[in-house]
């Protein structure tokens, strides 16, 4: 087939393209996946009852949700960056380096301030052993919506992209499991739920050359 | 250089928005120095150039819509060159590991060289393997020329699924030509 020919078929009846597109994708997905979310959140694992009431004036609560909600929004950045061709990353990934760094700093200096025998429930709580899973299936529907969106845009660092997709997914699924989760204490959280949105990250890792080569 | 940046910049936005003749002059002006970019990268396996050039030419229309206007074309079409030019060098040393290195399949290869301005695969055989609903709406819109409203009438689809279609099936191509390259 020569080349004109190729040329021509492609541009022949050729339609706009809604600028509107890409951010409308964006915003069907996340909502989509918070909804399911929150949906598996409350329906089966119970929203905390505490949430009613006095959690909402306990500052931890804040610094947990701020947490997960700025690591959210990098990922989300990363990953809308990671989709076109030719846009830099930037500074997404320092940006959750520096978040994770400052809640490790924080998180240690409550460690250390603590009495000796209070420090391993610091860092285990009571839920230390499935928080990280449960954090992993909280996000499997906003992993799979924002494959979802990736798939119709073009990434062309594939295990990056999918990294970030999983990354994403997975602080916004702690994000919501929080609203479950009893746990307060920066070590906890600093820890598990960092660990939760790894397990969708190195998935993501794998599948993104999997899924989303184009 | 910077001039034909922004000639081809504003003649891809005319696009964007519908302008099929000013696409079709982004195409054309793009597609020469696609092969010249593909070419001196390809020095080494010259009967894949026209393939990729019109690889790349599909992949540029079919991701049409990632590119950002703030950003300088030459970003984004070189991202995706780069991205497609090592995805086929990747194919290739996946289906060259399991032959032997001395199979005379390269050289028949090499033998094809003949029309450069042609690529080995045949749009006809490709569409054949596509379901109606996009091969259709290819067939009459981008291929016979016809309007969408004609194409979803001959094929009793709506308009936005002729549109659909086309999207698709146009996707559906790039995999095909993946796979068979």
């Amino acid at each position: 087939m020569k080349t004109e020919d190729w040329v021509s078929m492609l541009a022949t009846g050729v339609d706009a393209i809604d600028p509107k597109r890409t951010a409308r994708r964006h915003f069907l997905a996340i909502t989509g996946g918070l909804l399911a979310a929150l949906a598996f959140t409350g329906g089966i694992l119970r929203f905390n009852p505490a949430l009613s009431n006095r959690m909402l004036l306990e500052p931890m609560f804040w610094v947990r949700e701020a947490y997960c909600a700025a690591l959210a929004l990098l990922g989300f950045v990363a990953v809308t960056r990671l989709a076109r061709p030719g846009i830099r990353l930037g500074l997404a990934p320092a940006g959750v380096v520096t978040v994770v760094v400052v809640m490790w700093t924080f998180a240690a200096t409550v460690l250390l301030r603590a009495p000796a025998q209070n420090r391993s429930h610091l860092l285990f709580g009571t839920s230390a052993a499935v928080c990280p899973f449960l954090i992993a299936l909280v996000a499997v529907p906003l992993f799979i919506a924002i494959l979802w969106v990736l798939r119709d845009l073009a990434p062309t660092r594939l295990r990056l992209a999918g990294a970030a997709a999983g990354f994403a997914a997975g602080s916004l699924g702690a994000l919501v499991y929080s609203l479950h989760c009893p746990e307060l204490a920066a070590p906890f959280f600093g820890t598990w739920y960092l660990l939760g949105m790894l397990i969708p990250t190195s998935l993501g890792a794998w599948l993104g050359p999997r899924l989303m080569r184009w | 250089m910077q001039l034909k940046e922004e000639r081809l910049r504003s003649l891809l936005l005319g696009g964007l928005v519908g302008d099929a003749s000013a696409y079709h002059i982004f195409l054309s002006e793009l597609t020469a120095h696609l092969r010249s970019f593909v070419r001196r990268r390809l020095a080494h396996l010259p009967e894949e150039v026209e393939d990729l050039v019109q690889e790349l030419l599909l992949a540029i229309h079919n991701q049409r819509h990632t590119y950002d206007s703030a950003q300088p074309l030459t970003a984004w079409v070189q991202a995706i060159a780069r991205y497609k030019l090592i995805d086929l060098l990747r194919r290739r040393s996946r289906t060259n590991g399991l032959h032997d290195p001395l199979d005379d399949d390269y050289d028949l290869l090499a033998a094809a060289d003949g029309d450069a301005a042609e690529a080995r695969y045949d749009l006809a055989k490709l569409l054949q393997q596509l379901p109606d609903r996009q091969r259709l709406p290819i067939l009459y819109v981008k291929i016979e020329g016809r309007s969408v409203a004609d194409a979803a009438k001959r094929t009793c689809m709506s308009e936005s699924a002729v549109k659909v279609g086309i999207h698709r099936g146009l996707k559906a191509l790039a995999g095909r030509i993946r796979s068979i390259a």
